[in-house]
């Protein structure tokens, strides 16, 4: 078979996406697409398996033997999403390991959100409801992504986040029907990941560079504003359902936009999170980088015991 | 037909070989490809499978397959490969007339 020249190879690939048809990993595609997912599919990839330490910081002291048991199984939720997603981000040609090196090295990012401690056990409830709704509120249009593998396991993974949230709001509920004290617990942390929620999904529209060619590739089916307004939208009237406050004098409802106005989070503080400088960045790494190298016996002595089976 | 292609695991020291996992959703289903993964061996494939892609009974059955073994049509051949199959109609059973008043047909 001789190898089609490089215009009609575009041409095919431009021709598939305008039909709204899945690229699949052995397809022809621009260097630039290729890269761009990867580096999208590893910082999402990279966020699960990070996301996973702010709540196993709860997991020794849930207060009854039911709720420690939705915590493990949520952790091992976000593992199991950090997988799914390595094993799409592979089939673009780069290996997990490769993944895992740039990670510990600080080469590819994970959310800004996960930079944040989680101070009191309301945060388990509140990361559920508003961190887990915001990842929702970006992850069900990646389901119509235009890569397939990344689709795929979108696919699953809204599968799962659904229970994520729901136990989150449960949480807070049950919290809010408790003591004055309990109810402050809520409010207070509620206060500190509100902005950090907002700042999930990217910086505004204007300084957003790589959205304008995400969206004609069709990696991205919607900007970063119009997923925050449909965040906000979505969660003012469940903050009102469990009784909390947001903590945004500017929201209000926008009669004439059928929209809530909002203010903009600190993009001075997101910038600086995001360059290193947030509360548990150096946390996060070095807990991920123990864990890695603490484990490299078990890696090693489990590749010894297969080759000792395969020579029998 | 397998995501995980050969150079995904090509130069890197020491990895565990990917597998790709294929899952029975339930008795009467087709196994079903659903991702991949890394594992020493077949065993631990299994093993890995269960815990990554079966924690809410999404199935009954797990193949794994390595994936360095699975033999796939290539993207470039798919014109000549699939276009035979274009062009022979009567292969269906809409190329056929039937009286409408024909029943069970």
């Amino acid at each position: 078979m001789t190898a089609q020249p490089e215009t009609e190879r575009l041409a095919s690939f431009e021709g598939t996406l305008a039909r709204h048809d899945r690229i699949e990993p052995r397809d022809w595609m621009p260097e630039r697409y290729r890269s761009t997912l990867v580096r999208q599919i590893a910082q999402h990839a990279h966020s699960e398996i990070i996301g996973m330490q702010p709540e196993g910081n709860w997991l020794t002291r849930a207060p009854s033997l039911r709720r420690k048991a939705i915590l493990l199984a949520k952790v091992q939720d976000e593992a199991g999403h950090g997988l799914y997603l390595y094993s799409a981000c592979e089939t673009l040609g780069v290996s997990r390991r490769e993944l895992t090196e740039k990670l510990l090295a600080g080469q590819q990012k994970y959310s800004s959100i996960f930079n944040y401690p989680t101070l009191s056990y309301a945060d388990v409830g509140t990361i559920g409801w508003l961190v887990d709704g915001a990842a929702i509120c970006n992850q069900v249009p990646l389901c119509r992504t235009s890569y397939g593998p990344y689709g795929r396991s979108m696919i699953r993974i809204c599968k799962e986040e659904s229970f994520h949230q729901r136990q989150g709001f449960e949480l807070l509920a049950t919290m809010m029907r408790g003591t004055d004290e309990q109810r402050a617990m809520v409010q207070e942390s509620v206060d500190r990941f509100w902005w950090p929620s907002l700042m999930m999904f990217g910086p505004p529209d204007a300084d957003s560079p790589n959205t304008e060619q995400s969206m004609a590739w069709g990696i991205k089916r919607d900007t970063n504003d119009e997923l925050r307004q449909k965040f906000v939208d979505m969660t003012v009237p469940q903050a009102q359902a469990l009784g909390v406050t947001l903590p945004d004098p500017a929201l209000v409802w926008n009669e004439e936009r059928g929209h809530h106005d909002f203010g903009q989070p600190d993009w001075d503080e997101f910038a600086a999170v995001v360059k290193g400088a947030g509360p548990c960045n150096a946390q996060r790494i070095a807990h991920r980088r123990r864990a890695h190298e603490e484990g490299a016996w078990v890696r090693e002595a489990a590749t010894a015991f297969a080759a000792k089976g395969a020579s029998r | 037909m397998s995501e995980g292609t050969s150079e995904a695991t090509g130069g890197i020291r020491d990895e565990w070989p990917l597998y790709e996992i294929f899952v029975r959703g339930k008795r009467g289903l087709n196994h079903v490809h659903v991702g991949s993964l890394h594992a020493a061996d077949d065993e631990m494939a299994l093993r890995h499978a269960r815990d990554v892609y079966t924690r809410r009974n999404e199935g009954v059955s797990i193949w794994a397959v390595r994936a360095d073994l699975v033999a796939a049509s290539s993207p470039d051949e798919k014109d000549p490969l699939f276009a035979p199959a274009g062009d022979k109609v009567y292969r269906h059973p809409t190329f056929y007339a039937i009286p409408d008043d024909v029943p069970h047909m």
